[in-house]
């Protein structure tokens, strides 16, 4: 009996190896794979026990910042007028993760960027705990507050996007209603999760930055497209224009397409077209100049980038699939499938501000080491390197937009700042005549020397319903952030 | 008074060392001292590590532990002088670990609770329970069994009692008999046990009885076909009713990790008693053809090998807890995250059958590689005693009890780190549980009887006295059957 046995125990040893065989290659060979495995929380753990970087603005308001807390996780982050500022900053929670640009610059404020790494070194070297760098951001204080105290004060639901035209900084980016990131950062995570369900069952949605993760039917805005494309395929702003109050869908029967409130175009040159809005000669002008000039025109404002990033994602705009007469029409007046984000639609006013030459958005100005001194600056680039016209063409329409802005209704207008603007009344919905329109107002100024642009979407006619037009309900909001970047009233 | 002679005759031969080894219990006391000590430094790094003040609750802890020790020895010392003096070392040890385990994965809870804003009740508080109930139980064991021989009179008894206790659970209502999705608890008011857990000891008793009653016919008698000499089917009845009625209830109480440890426990020991190797791959073609038809026959089987095969695919829901235990096991690494610094508590049932997923995240690789080298101790200075015992029936039973340690560890330690797909026990001594400790403290007491009978002096030396004058003349040939019973050729 004792040879079975032996060999009984020879087993037994072969099993224990094999075990330690196994753990050998999960915890040795393997454990990279799994330690670095983005589904491991353990890492994201391991972070909220380090110091993370602050977000600041340019003249130095901290947006984001850490504070001591007594418990396991060391730190609590904290946000300055959380919701003003979530569109921005974003979110980081222990039970949630982060979002906006919490997520998107997470190596440099969580300290792992490779940038950082000589003071990581050091940090390991003087048994100091490692810390986050820093986010210098490019936005301007006083335009986030004023867009933001202008959606937030009528209660509206929508967006205002700010940008410099000269070098396609973000200066304000709004989305409203919006929430509270200070809730979910929290680490009492009965508050966290009560607030991260209230957030995401609200039906307005404030956890969405509406700025770049949404996009809508930009209306009369997008006749800067089509005027752009018409200034460069010859059209001078004198020429004539149908001035009758609506015309028909090529293709179709008796389908209509009106100007705005079914009435006669006021003017009788392109240049009223625009000035006043005129949806029956914007509709003929796509539909001769066609796709194909429609589309390349656009691609040059940036409409159709599916991979930008501020850093954060932005939703690529789109003008549809334009396959037929009709929905060139329609598309001409910023209907039918055309969808732009409301930075798309102030990347249009920067582009034309900035003399025709698009540049690419930017949030992030700055990365900075935990000690403040600089690591990098981000440099002003072109998007496409194309402009979208001459510079010419580029005159004309700004001239366009000043005649544009003294047909526009609405408060906040300020004598001495020279605004060029359009403004854009969008049908939306499933019946969008009995829908209240979204409305848009977008703008750069002063006109001589564009310091700023402006997008600003009301959604479904903010409180006016039906009556709502971008000119009264966008437009004032739109002035306010202008006024408070140029020292106005 | 016997030990005198002896020694003296023994003096003569220098080259056999004596029978009459010294009791080494002094050694046991300064090995289970030792464990003290790691023990005790292990609670302290949690607590530090956790940022948590000493508290009174510790002390509590660390006393009840010692007193659970102290207790232990002094029984060998008293019922078993001459037994293994490293098992029970080891056994306490991790024991001891396990404790600081679930201590620190209460901290974890407790935690989550108060964020949660829920209560946590602490765990290590029942284990510490168990295990005093545990020793009493080893104590009673070694008492009242004071000779390993006498439980071949009560195989059938044990076999037929295992039996029902595995069989109760299944016919119980699921009110009172499931948890978990598995049905195998006897849940009473006050508390709850899983008969399946003793069953598994008393079946090894009834299978060693049987196989040594029954040892010549199986090498004999029967039907010779392809070579295979078969026992009677009458002689193997019993046998073959006994497995089958285990593995059925298993199955059926989705028990597979229990299914495979007892089929394995029963392979080994129908082999060794038949010395025979054709027993053990007839087993395991029984085995492969099982495992076809479960695997065809029951969804539970194919969710576990899938999430064998790939735990990554449906890593939210069915792959969750393996993916979560592999990532602790590469987090900790090598060298562990340190004690009360990894985050063992994501892996679902941390405390229990994943226990010692979160030992490797927290003291690495080496850390759980120590942990397997003592169950292997354990196991194979088991193994030893049983070579060293001389009858039968102990040899049998300690060589079972000896490879349950080792199946066991394979079966949870294989599933948690993804060798063989994950069916779910208790790792013995370090899982939360009741039923695992007690049974396992029972084994304990059995494996120290054995050994006990192994290592001591022959019981009635006075006619060996007589003989040896005669044997004087030829040493040699008197000496050697010890020497080659008490495998030091290991």
């Amino acid at each position: 009996m004792n040879t079975p046995m032996r060999k009984v125990g020879i087993a037994m040893l072969v099993m224990v190896v094999l075990l330690l065989a196994n753990a050998t290659y999960i915890q040795v060979v393997k454990a990279d794979d799994y330690r670095t495995n983005p589904r491991n929380q353990r890492v994201l753990y391991d972070e909220y026990a380090r110091e993370r970087g602050q977000i600041v603005s340019p003249n130095g308001t901290v947006l984001a910042k850490v504070e001591k807390s007594n418990d396991k996780y060391k730190f609590t982050r904290t946000y300055a007028d959380g919701p003003m500022y979530a569109p921005v900053t974003g979110y980081y929670s222990i039970n949630y993760g982060s979002g906006g640009l919490e997520r998107a610059e997470d190596e440099v404020l969580n300290g792992s960027d490779p940038r950082l790494f000589v003071r990581r070194l050091s940090d390991m070297v003087t048994g100091r705990d490692p810390r986050g760098g820093n986010v210098r951001l490019t936005i301007d204080p006083a335009v986030q507050k004023a867009a933001y105290d202008g959606m937030a004060k009528h209660g509206y639901t929508g967006s205002v996007v700010a940008l410099e035209p000269k070098t396609g900084r973000i200066l304000a980016m709004v989305s409203t209603p919006s929430y509270d990131p200070n809730k979910l950062a929290t680490h009492s995570g009965k508050d966290q999760i009560a607030a991260w369900n209230s957030f995401v069952k609200d039906d307005k949605n404030p956890m969405l930055n509406r700025a770049i993760q949404e996009y809508y039917p930009p209306g009369s805005t997008f006749k800067l497209v089509v005027a752009a494309a018409a200034l460069e395929a010859g059209k001078k702003p004198t020429d004539k224009i149908d001035t009758s109050p609506n015309t028909t869908l090529p293709g179709t029967n008796d389908v209509k397409l009106e100007n705005y409130a079914g009435g006669v175009c006021p003017g009788s040159t392109f240049k009223d077209a625009l000035a006043y809005s005129c949806n029956v000669p914007f509709a003929q002008l796509s539909g001769e100049l066609g796709k194909d000039r429609l589309n390349k025109t656009a691609a040059n404002y940036g409409i159709g980038q599916n991979n930008l990033t501020v850093p954060m994602k932005v939703v690529g705009s789109t003008l549809g699939p334009l396959d037929s007469q009709a929905a060139l029409y329609q598309s001409g007046i910023g209907q039918r499938d055309v969808r732009l984000t409301p930075l798309q639609d102030a990347m249009m006013a920067a582009t034309i501000g900035n003399g025709g030459m698009a540049m690419t958005p930017q949030l992030v100005q700055s990365v900075l080491a935990p000690d403040l001194s600089t690591i990098e600056d981000y440099t002003p680039k072109e998007l496409t390197g194309t402009p979208v016209m001459s510079s010419e063409n580029n005159a004309i329409l700004k001239d366009m937009m000043l005649a544009s802005e003294d047909n526009t209704k609405g408060g906040g207008k300020n004598p001495k700042i020279q605004i060029a603007s359009k403004t854009g009344t969008a049908e939306h919905g499933v019946n969008p005549k009995q829908t209240p329109p979204h409305a848009w107002y977008t703008a750069f100024a002063p006109a001589n020397d564009p310091q700023i642009a402006v997008a600003v979407i009301v959604e479904s006619g903010g409180n006016r319903g039906l009556a709502a037009t971008g000119g009264s309900v966008a437009a004032e909001i739109g002035r306010a952030a202008i006024n408070a970047k140029l020292g106005g009233g | 008074m016997s030990q005198q002679p002896l020694a003296d005759v023994s003096a003569q031969f220098q080259t056999n060392p004596p029978r009459d080894l010294p009791s080494r219990r002094n050694t046991e006391l300064l090995l289970l001292g030792f464990a003290a000590v790691i023990v005790t430094l292990a609670l302290v790094i949690v607590e530090a590590n956790q940022e948590q003040e000493l508290t009174l609750s510790i002390l509590w802890l660390g006393l009840s532990y010692l007193g659970i020790l102290t207790g232990a020895h002094l029984a060998v010392r008293r019922w078993a002088p001459y037994a293994d003096p490293v098992i029970l070392p080891c056994v306490a040890l991790l024991n001891g670990i396990g404790l600081v385990m679930i201590h620190r994965l209460d901290l974890a809870y407790e935690d989550r609770a108060t964020e949660a804003g829920d209560t946590y009740s602490s765990a290590v508080a029942n284990q510490v329970l168990f295990t005093v109930v545990s020793l009493v139980l080893f104590v009673i064991v070694l008492v009242v069994v004071n000779d390993h021989r006498t439980l071949t009179r009560y195989g059938y008894t044990a076999g037929l009692v295992g039996i029902i206790a595995l069989i109760l659970p299944a016919l119980l209502p699921a009110s009172i008999s499931e948890a978990n999705g598995a049905k195998v608890w006897i849940r009473l008011p006050g508390f709850s046990i899983q008969p399946g857990e003793f069953a598994k000891i008393l079946l090894i008793i009834f299978f060693a009885s049987f196989l040594v009653s029954k040892r010549d016919l199986f090498m004999v008698a029967g039907k010779k076909i392809v070579g295979i000499e078969l026992p009677r089917a009458r002689d193997l009845g019993p046998l073959l009713i006994a497995a089958i009625v285990c593995m059925g209830v298993f199955a059926f109480e989705k028990e597979l990790g229990a299914a495979l440890l007892l089929f394995g426990i029963v392979l080994v020991m129908i082999y060794v008693a038949t010395e025979r190797a054709i027993w053990v791959v007839v087993g395991l073609t029984f085995f492969a053809v099982g495992c076809v038809i479960a695997y065809n026959l029951f969804s539970h089987v194919r969710v576990r090998v899938e999430n064998w095969i790939d735990p990554f695919a449906d890593i939210d829901n069915k792959g969750y807890q393996m993916v979560q235990s592999l990532f602790g096991l590469g987090t900790g690494g090598i060298g562990g995250t340190g004690l009360g610094a990894g985050r063992p508590d994501i892996v679902p049932e941390a405390n229990t059958d994943f226990i010692t997923a979160g030992i490797g995240e927290e003291l690495g690789f080496i850390g759980l590689a120590a942990v397997l080298m003592l169950y292997l101790l354990v196991a194979m200075r088991g193994m030893r005693n049983a070579l060293a015992v001389r009858d039968t029936f102990g040899k049998l039973l300690g060589c079972g009890l000896a490879f349950t340690i080792v199946m066991q560890i394979f079966v949870v330690v294989g599933g948690v780190t993804k060798l063989i797909p994950e069916t779910g026990i208790t790792a013995p001594f370090l899982s939360k549980g009741g039923s695992s400790l007690l049974a396992n403290y029972i084994l304990i007491a059995l494996l120290l009887r054995i050994s006990d009978a192994a290592r001591r002096p022959a019981a009635r030396p006075k006619p060996q006295q007589q003989q040896a004058p005669l044997a004087e003349a030829h040493t040699v040939m008197v000496q050697r059957p010890p020497a080659a019973g008490d495998g030091r050729t290991q």
